[in-house]
């Protein structure tokens, strides 16, 4: 009885998954009439547009990547090891993006940062793809800062950073060759992550008129029939993907040693 | 651990420098643009303090449009956490296969990213006009999903199942760990005790996981009231809900006044802030046995 | 013993196709205090959530008070059960917790909170009602479980390994608190455990469970004394095994390294050449002679380790060696490794295990 119910459970809350998923790979394939056919998907990689939008927000995940992992791992390290007292207000404002919609932040940049402002990060495109950068690295913040504070958590630092000092390492030292190696798939996972959300985000990319995929998404979508369900598709490869990579980092990552606390 | 010893005054700013790079930050690309909108949202069009911004809000369309996104994401929010609680209880204590659980929650970490317009493209592929589910219903069975049932994928309802593709993993995601926290040896005492399958889950299992699915439910509101991209690529631009009255206030000042939008966007930023606060103060009460 | 409160007839259980217990039998008269000992994965906690209803037998019954209750769901059978640790319900208070038996009973308010009082007095808690576990010992949150099992009057109280969780000190007291408070309530009580010590000290009887089997029943003494197997014998205290071969079966000579042992009729079913296992406890055998302990070895002191008031001596015998206890003396030295010795013991107290 038990087990009918749960089995009930299961299988109906899957079709919320299983029925988008079907149906626009169903329609990803149908463009040609009467028969199956990748044309949907020739249609868009054969499109330099999405070539070029893909390629752009490629580049601005992996920046924002770098960028997030030398603003967020040092400071963790920092909060951990010397500051712990403000472990509560690094947490909340890390928290911050989950509870401010991206729309609003975005609406502040614009505000802030136009052309007549003090900071003026709009007036170029090199300045708004910074700012771009930037918002995205906040977007990312609250995954980016859990996953490194997990990682740190499973390592003593404490120990590690007197052990390297104790051999004459400099910080920068400490930080590439002790602390990094150690929180590498800590750092991967928030990395994967990151990019799964970059990769295909519209608002900020759309209000900041940038040539990004998710701007792109929006213009095919609303001019094409089958195009969106193939570009849906990939990108949910993509994500798969990238969540496909974080598990097997885990999973492949050698254990670090168990610590008592 | 002499590294963490209580530093000297000559130290404190060596300190400090270690994490001004993050602060730095989180003041010009976080804190600043909320309040910068705070401040633009009671500001008049001379400068100087006004009220007369945030009063602007209160138009039928105005109040419509945050009432229409207050529903949208309270239904979603509910629907995802009960889907979620029911899927999640059923792999923890249902008895399914053990092998189930691993990829449920695998699936679970990409359907939670995966939002936006593939998220939209998805569900027109399948229930839109053309979708899979809609042909299938009139080619095979004679029913017309709209004029039988009502459901229309562009309208509020629509919006509320595709939220859930990304609502209900969430909940998966945060509540499975919260389950598997409650401890076997609880049931069985209470049953020992003399209590029912119900009494249990009244008096022990739902206080003990109240706090989590309090929190869920506020981060869940959270998410689908500022989503955008999704809602944009289902109903377009004319569809009355405070983010897309917003994005559209952005592109082209469709309000007519700079300053009623921040007070739009300020109001949004308020019903989120409220929605955590009700959460915090409710897990404060909740709370008293947890140290 | 008169109709047995507690039966466990014929039990069997299997977990898919292997036997995690076998045939197990036991009658517990009422208000009797049996304990379970055994290694661990013997079956012990199995037959403990059998009887609980957590586990269905595969085959066999179990009646309590003439009941058989074998097919009864847990909450139908108003047994009591403390669990090794953590079972408090911690968003409870203490006296929550224990009025909960009583509570989903619908028994009302006032019965509820006297009954309430009465079981924080009988553990000694009164000022802690209103706490939360997070806020107690170890030791007082196992007292509240005992508490909030015997709440609602149990007929039947199980102990599955209360005190394993708890440090050595807190376990003697509150295993003495246990005992208290089962004979002031005559509640008939299975205490599952794998400390032998906790076992002998407080239990009317002990059951040595092993390999899923019952391998003896008995009192304490009996179990102590009188292992009836090999298993036995070893589990429950030190013991000391010398390699024997019988040279005479009829008389009960056995040769025992240089030295030679008569134990009279104990060597039922050995013949001449047969090579035995001797067993003797350390308090069994006397540095020296000693009245009344007429068989001697002659050995050299091998070891000896200063405990306090008893100084535990290896004395070595050829090819053999056998640990025994002498009481502390201020007045005399202890003996000295490498010193001649002799050893002393009765016959009577020889194991033979075959
Ligand atoms: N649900 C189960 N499914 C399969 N095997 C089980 C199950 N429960 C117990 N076993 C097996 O039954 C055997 C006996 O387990 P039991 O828990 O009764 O041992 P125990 O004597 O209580 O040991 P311990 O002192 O470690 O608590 C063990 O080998 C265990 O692996
Ligand atoms: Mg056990």
């Amino acid at each position: 009885m038990k087990r009918f119910f749960a089995w009930s459970a299961f299988l109906l809350g899957s079709l919320i998954f299983i029925l988008p998923l079907i149906g626009m790979t169903e329609f990803s394939l149908s463009m040609r009439r009467g028969e199956y056919s990748f044309d949907a998907y020739a249609s868009v990689l054969s499109d330099p547009q999405f070539r070029q939008t893909f390629t752009y927000s490629v580049v601005m995940a992996l920046v924002t990547i770098v960028f997030g992992i030398l603003l967020v791992v040092p400071t963790a390290y920092w909060v951990r090891l010397r500051m712990p007292h403000l472990r509560p207000i690094v947490e909340f404002i890390t928290l911050m993006p989950l509870v401010i919609p991206a729309i609003v932040i975005v609406f502040g940049y614009i505000r802030l940062y136009n052309t007549s402002s003090w900071l003026p990060l709009t007036g170029t495109s090199t300045g708004t793809n910074i700012l771009l950068m930037f918002g995205y690295t906040a977007l990312a913040l609250p995954y980016m800062y859990r996953a490194v504070d997990t990682g740190l958590r499973s390592i003593d630092i404490a120990t590690l950073t007197e052990a390297a000092q104790s051999l004459g390492a400099g910080w920068v030292t400490i930080f590439g060759r002790v602390i990094l190696p150690n929180v590498f798939v800590a750092v991967l996972s928030g990395a994967f992550l990151t990019f799964a959300i970059v990769i295909g985000e519209f608002t900020l990319a759309a209000l900041l008129n940038r040539p990004a995929f998710g701007p792109y998404l929006q213009l095919v979508g609303a001019n094409k029939a089958y195009e969106p369900s193939a570009l849906a598709v990939i990108s949910f490869v993509i994500t798969w993907l990238c969540m496909g990579l974080i598990q097997i980092v885990v999973r492949l990552a050698p254990k670090p040693p168990a610590q008592s606390h | 651990m002499s590294l963490a010893s209580p530093s000297t005054g000559r130290r404190l700013p060596t300190q400090w420098l270690g994490v001004a790079p993050f602060f730095l930050f989180a003041f010009l690309f976080l804190i600043l643009p909320a309040l910068s909108i705070v401040v633009g949202a009671f500001r008049g069009p001379e400068g100087g303090f006004t009220l007369a911004n945030v009063a602007g809000l209160n138009t039928p369309n105005i109040r419509n449009a945050y009432w229409v996104s207050i529903r949208v994401s309270f239904w979603s929010a509910l629907l995802g956490c009960l889907v979620g609680f029911a899927m999640s209880a059923a792999v923890v204590f249902g008895g399914l296969p053990r092998f189930i659980r691993s990829p449920l929650l695998t699936f679970s970490g990409v359907a939670s990213n995966f939002a936006g317009l593939p998220l939209a493209f998805a569900f027109i592929a399948t229930l839109g006009p053309a979708g899979l589910i809609t042909v299938w219903l009139r080619n095979d069975f004679g029913i017309n999903l709209r004029g039988a049932t009502g459901f229309n994928l562009f309208s509020t309802t629509g919006l509320i199942v595709t939220y859930l593709f990304f609502q209900v993993p969430l909940m998966i995601l945060i509540i499975t760990p919260a389950l598997d926290g409650l401890r076997r040896e609880w049931r069985e005492a209470a049953e020992m005790l003399g209590a029912t399958s119900l009494q249990y889950w009244r008096m022990v299992a739902f206080p003990i996981l109240l706090p989590s699915l309090l929190g869920t439910f506020a981060l869940l509101f959270a998410n689908s009231f500022g989503a955008v991209a999704t809602a944009f690529a289902l109903a377009g631009p004319q569809l009355n809900i405070a983010p897309i009255l917003l994005f559209s206030q952005i592109r082209g000042d469709v309000l007519g006044s700079p300053g009623l939008g921040y007070a739009l966007a300020l109001g949004m930023i308020v019903i989120t802030g409220l929605a955590n606060t009700l959460y915090l103060w409710l897990r404060s009460r909740t709370e008293r046995w947890q140290k | 013993m008169a109709e047995p409160f507690l039966k466990i007839d014929h039990v069997r259980k299997t977990f898919g196709t292997t036997t995690v217990v076998q045939d197990f039998n036991l009658d517990v008269g009422s208000g009797e205090f049996i304990s379970f000992l055994g290694p661990s994965g013997c079956g012990k906690t199995t037959v403990l959530r059998m009887v609980a209803g957590f586990e269905e037998p595969t085959s066999g019954s179990i009646v309590v008070g003439g009941k058989d209750v074998t097919r009864l769901r847990p909450n139908q059978r108003n047994i009591g059960m403390v669990f090794q640790a953590y079972a408090l319900f911690p968003n409870l208070t203490v006296a929550q917790n224990i009025a909960f038996g009583l509570k989903v009973a619908g028994e009302p308010r006032a019965d509820i909170e006297k009954r309430v009082a009465e079981m924080l007095d009988l553990i000694k808690l009164q000022q802690f009602g209103d706490r939360y576990p997070y806020q107690l010992s170890g030791g007082q949150q196992q007292r509240v479980a005992l508490a909030r099992a015997l709440a609602p009057k149990p007929k039947l109280l199980l102990l599955d390994e209360p005190l394993s969780a708890l440090d050595a000190k807190v376990r003697v007291s509150l295993r003495d608190e246990i005992r208290a408070i089962q004979k002031e309530l005559g509640i008939t009580t299975v205490f599952v455990t794998h400390d032998q010590e906790e076992a002998l000290s407080i239990s009317d009887r002990i059951v040595v469970m092993y390999g899923g089997k019952a391998e003896q029943v008995g009192t304490p003494f009996e179990i102590y004394n009188r292992p009836a197997t090999k298993f036995v014998a070893n589990f429950v205290g030190t013991l000391n095994v010398l390699e024997g071969t019988v040279t005479d079966a009829a008389s009960g000579r056995v040769k025992v390294g240089s030295g030679e042992v008569l134990l009279k009729d104990k060597l039922n079913g050995s013949k001449a050449g047969d090579t035995v296992s001797l067993a003797l406890r350390p308090e069994a055998i006397s540095l020296g002679r000693q009245p009344g302990r007429e068989t001697t070895l002659g050995g050299e002191i091998s070891e000896v380790s200063f405990l306090g008031s008893v100084i535990r001596v290896r004395v070595g015998l050829g090819q053999e060696a056998v640990s025994l206890d002498t009481f502390n003396s201020p007045a005399s030295p202890p003996p000295a490794v490498g010193d001649k010795a002799e050893i002393s013991f009765s016959p009577d107290d020889v194991l033979v295990l075959h």
